[in-house]
């Protein structure tokens, strides 16, 4: 997808493709079909917009959306908009993410509405790591707390980089783990951020403690560009197409899920 | 009253002969009342008219008269904190459940501070949220400059999908806070801190993009929104007791603009004088300027403030000082004719 326009952000796309598979084909309960309201079922935000590419290639084999379109990606006139967007009316996408820092915010707004309406359904998310340094964020988990937003599992792409470099070097984030047990969530820590085994391990794990009157938050240690070796552990290709050189190297090396990129 | 009558017949026996045969539309006050309590009015009935109206505030229930809605429907209200952005995204997120969300706080707050939240989460998204701001304008008063936006109507208005509504009185606010409730798409509805005449029907029918007849005129048309709206209507009576017959439209929507009534008034008239509570740019003004440059060349002038900030004062003080008064629409009215 993102070679065939020569634009878009393979690098966090592929370090959470594990995690968005995890979601969509066992975690989350879904209904057959897309409802823009969620009505008794699990709802899913992402906030990183940016690695729409994923995003949508999850979407079309969860069957939102036939195959075929993920070839419009970022084209003109395409549903499959550069980042997510309701705009263009794709099934699966609740809210247009791009400009960091908001989804968390809409997350709670669906998570509150569904406590209303007696719905016992979760609401998940996915936030970049970098994405954090945007203040949005903290009014947002400062919120979720205080309100008992206890039906919100947010996930970090906990993957250390970002476009001017390493997190550690552009603006640190210091402990998140403490950081959000400072804001009183329960957190839960993954090492293996692209271990299939893992990730459904710390969603089970995350489901059993929602209802206790504590948002959920799960840091996943993962690779930038995980899978291509000339992509894992750089920020280089955070927003950087491969060429068709690049590209036939990729794909040698994970055919299966790197196929729809 | 009486006063007012005898007076008004004392000035017309001298008067040089009209050309006109009617009078202008009388409009009187018995009370004022402050637009955001028409809004917290109108709230509060849709805490009982409307079971998926749901409201939002920042830490300024007491300001936005949120109490009574509070105390109608306690479990269908969110208090934010001092967190707009988020207030804007929660809004954005309860809409997608179904849920109908008012926001409420200050008009510098609702718009400025949190642009690309209402961008990209509401506008964008296209989310069915109602953005209401109070205390716009000059008109906040003593807090000054950093709170007096003057630039709102202009950020809003430029929002695709975005309808911008500017109240002029406590029973408009609360009709209209009603009916943006049952009309479907983003909403900004901005609002008042003054206390001010109530001189519009309490009974009145809110439409959405419908222009409101003040009084029919033919010799300049005044179109008014928001707190100017009182200001044109003394505006009309000076001018009459000049000889000039005024039209005088009362445009609360700023967008969707009702182009149809605005063109067939400037038709008959000949000029246009606007008159706002906002920068002279990118506000009502300029809205209409862009009708008539595009569809009916007709001179126009402006009474608005003239790109500049606010500063504290009392509200008359302020509307004096920067030219917001019944004596500057006159002024304009009158300079506007003679670029005819």
């Amino acid at each position: 997808m993102v070679h065939a326009c020569q634009s878009g952000h393979p690098g966090g796309s592929l370090g959470c493709t594990d995690f968005l598979v995890a979601l969509y084909f066992d975690a989350m309960k879904r209904k057959e079909g897309f409802d823009m309201k969620g009505k008794d079922e699990d709802v899913f935000y992402l906030s990183n917009g940016h690695i729409s590419p994923v995003f949508y290639s999850v979407l079309a084999h969860a069957g939102y959306f036939d195959k075929s379109e993920l070839a419009t990606f970022r084209k003109l006139n395409s549903r499959l908009q550069g980042h997510p967007t309701t705009h263009e009316h794709l099934p699966g996408v609740r809210i247009a993410s791009g400009s960091l820092g908001q989804g968390m915010s809409v997350a709670i707004g669906h998570a509150v509405g569904k406590k209303l309406n007696k719905d016992k359904n979760l609401v998940f998310t996915l936030h970049g790591d970098g994405e954090l340094q945007e203040g949005q964020n903290w009014e947002a988990i400062m919120y979720a707390s205080h309100n008992k937003v206890d039906n919100l599992i947010a996930t970090i792409d906990y993957n250390g980089q970002q476009i001017d470099g390493p997190t550690s070097k552009v603006l640190s984030l210091g402990n998140l783990k403490t950081k959000f047990e400072a804001f009183d969530w329960k957190v839960l820590e993954v090492e293996k951020g692209n271990d299939m085994e893992e990730i459904l391990k710390v969603l089970d794990e995350a489901k059993s403690l929602t209802g206790q009157g504590q948002p959920i938050c799960i840091l996943l240690k993962t690779g930038m560009g995980h899978g291509v070796d000339y992509m894992m552990g750089s920020h280089a290709w955070h927003g950087k197409a491969p060429n068709d050189e690049q590209l036939a190297k990729a794909l040698d090396q994970l055919e299966e899920t790197l196929g729809d990129y | 009253m009486i006063e007012k009558n005898l007076l008004y017949f004392l000035t017309t026996i001298n008067r040089q002969p009209s050309t006109k045969n009617h009078t202008m539309k009388k409009y009187t006050y018995t009370e004022k009342k402050d637009t955001r309590s028409g809004f917290g009015a109108g709230l509060a009935e849709l805490a009982d008219k409307n079971p998926d109206v749901v409201g939002l505030c920042a830490d300024l229930i007491g300001s936005l008269k949120m109490e009574k809605f509070i105390e109608k429907a306690p479990e269908r209200f969110f208090q934010i904190g001092i967190a707009e952005a988020n207030m804007i995204g929660i809004a954005a997120g309860l809409a997608i459940e179904g849920k109908i969300p008012f926001t409420g706080t200050f008009a510098n707050f609702s718009t400025g501070r949190v642009y690309d939240q209402i961008r990209q989460s509401v506008a964008y998204s296209d989310k069915n949220v109602k953005i209401c701001a109070s205390h716009a304008g000059l008109t906040l008063g003593e807090d000054g400059a950093t709170h007096q936006i003057l630039e709102d109507i202009g950020l809003l208005k430029m929002l695709p999908g975005m309808t911008v509504i500017n109240t002029c009185d406590y029973n408009q606010t609360k009709a209209a806070t009603i009916a943006i409730a049952d009309y479907e798409g983003p909403v900004y509805l901005r609002f008042g801190r003054p206390v001010i005449p109530v001189f519009t029907d309490e009974n009145q029918t809110f439409e959405i993009g419908k222009a409101w007849m003040v009084n029919e005129g033919k010799d300049v048309t005044i179109i008014a929104t928001g707190h100017l709206v009182w200001e044109a209507i003394k505006a009309g009576e000076i001018l009459e007791e000049q000889g000039i017959d005024a039209e005088i439209i009362n445009i609360h929507t700023i967008k969707p603009l009702d182009a149809e009534a605005i063109l067939k008034s400037v038709k008959k008239t000949g000029c246009v004088v606007t008159a706002e509570e906002h920068n002279r740019l990118g506000g009502l003004g300029d809205s209409v300027a862009q009708l008539l440059i595009t569809e009916y060349l007709a001179p126009q002038e402006y009474v608005a403030v003239n790109d500049s900030f606010g500063e504290s004062g009392t509200p008359d003080q302020l509307m004096e000082k920067y030219g917001l008064t019944a004596n500057d629409i006159v002024e304009a009215a009158k300079k506007v004719m003679k670029r005819k």
